[in-house]
């Protein structure tokens, strides 16, 4: 089947590429531009692994066709950094421990980033409530919220 | 994921011309379709993306608290609007259960329509609000209204190349509300939806609407149940006949979430709940 060119901002970096109509939004970030960060776990949208955000709102990224985000702005876990300081969801992960394989790590903290975005100021339980498409098989989820809760506080007090 | 053709028209008349071959398919947000894909229930040859034609997406409300809400309007956004948590508190109850943010994010009020599962979440919401289905194709417009669009589980009225492109609510509720029931607090399917709205004066119930989702082979309207809502004031005799009655309108199906009987037993209990909830809310 024929290829689409097809043109994404990713992390601000502009791709101009040839892609399968049938290729994910996963795995041209993955496949086709090399970002390995956003990981492929159900590859139902059960899981919530693959989330970016796409024009400011996470997504399942295993459920979008690369085709049909052409021209729109994608942000992953390797664009949270600037100038070499971590974003503060990042750091709090790292702080509380909030991690053990680490697998679901890029999706949980790209949704807490866009969750931030839209409100910092949500309670643990409503966080929690929030993140619910978002599976870890390791920790529990006490140092994921403890994480979380640190970032938010940390947001809503420097904003 | 089987090859396709990928189009994405600029006009409903392209859309639908398109629409019409054989082994096409509709892409709104995704979510149904793209994961039908990855597993070979669905392989259309052609897939036709609805994102670029203008004017399907958005939440519009008129002088009189109408609201029309675009096939194309995401979950997410039903669920944060606030004429429809103020005036059909059910409905943004109903999108706000679906799946988790990030697919809300990408699924549209739309397809979870056209999808046409008897358990879909904003389908209760819409029964309640007695929403007419804008229905376009090439040929012309017509509209539907929802408990008419169901003719079965994924089945319904539209013929080839007919596109949902907007729901509207005709007029304000003056209480409502939802309750899905589930096993999960989110990412999960309703063994059972059941909304009511009733609109009051004073402590009389002028009208009342019941809708069930996910225990018969369409989503329905309780209508005897409602009948004995109307005109009378609540008592718990009151709520005990009309949750009998909802139980009685219903046909469930055991499956691997939970009986018939389980289904049943709930829409009796449920109804009560959402008729008292409503009622508390008007």
């Amino acid at each position: 089947m024929a290829k689409h060119p097809v043109s994404l901002t990713v992390n601000g970096d502009e791709h101009d590429l040839l892609i399968e109509p049938r290729k994910t939004l996963l795995a041209v970030l993955r496949d086709t531009i090399g970002l390995t960060g956003t990981k492929e776990g159900c590859s139902t949208g059960d899981c919530g692994a693959c989330t970016v955000i796409v024009e400011g709102k996470a997504v399942t990224s295993c459920m979008v066709l690369g085709v049909t985000a052409a021209g729109k702005e994608i942000t992953t876990i390797e664009g949270l950094a600037s100038d070499g300081a971590l974003h503060p969801v990042q750091r709090a992960f790292i702080e509380t421990g909030g991690y053990q394989c680490g697998f679901c790590t890029p999706g949980f903290i790209i949704a807490a980033k866009a969750l931030l975005d839209e409100n910092p100021a949500r309670t643990e339980e409503e966080f929690r409530h929030a993140l619910g498409g978002n599976i870890c098989r390791c920790t529990g989820y006490t140092k994921i919220l403890e994480a979380v809760m640190q970032a938010a506080e940390e947001i809503r007090t420097t904003a | 994921m089987k090859s396709f053709e990928f189009f994405e028209p600029t006009t409903l008349a392209e859309a639908s011309r398109m629409f019409t071959q054989e082994h096409a398919q509709l892409l709104a947000g995704g979510t149904d379709l793209i994961i039908g894909m990855k597993a070979y229930t669905e392989t259309p040859q052609a897939v036709i993306s609805l994102q670029k034609i203008p004017g399907l997406a958005g939440i519009a409300t008129d002088a009189d608290n109408g609201i029309t809400i675009g096939a194309m309007t995401k979950a997410r956004e039903v669920e944060l609007s606030e004429d429809i948590q103020q005036h059909h508190t059910a409905l943004a109850e109903g999108a706000a259960e679906i799946g988790s943010i990030q697919i809300r994010n990408l699924a549209t009020i739309g397809g979870n329509i056209a999808h046409a599962s008897p358990a879909a979440d904003t389908v209760a919401g819409l029964l309640v609000a007695d929403a007419q289905v804008d229905i376009a194709s090439a040929g012309g417009e017509r509209t539907v209204p929802i408990e008419a669009l169901f003719t079965g589980p994924g089945q319904t009225v539209l013929a080839p190349g007919e596109i949902i492109t907007a729901f509207r609510l005709p007029r304000a509720t003056a209480g409502s509300h939802y309750i899905k029931h589930k096993i999960r607090e989110v990412m999960d399917l309703a063994f059972i939806g059941v909304a009511a709205a009733v609109d009051m004066d004073d402590a009389t119930i002028t009208d009342a609407r019941i809708g069930l989702a996910a225990v018969a082979p369409t989503p329905i309207r309780a209508i005897e149940a409602e009948n004995l809502l109307k005109g009378n004031s609540l008592s718990d005799v009151l709520l005990a006949e009309a949750g009998e009655a909802a139980a009685a309108a219903c046909s469930p199906i055991s499956d691997l979430r939970c009986s018939a009987e389980h289904r049943r037993q709930m829409v009796d209990v449920l109804t009560r709940r959402t008729v008292q909830e409503a009622v508390a809310r008007a």
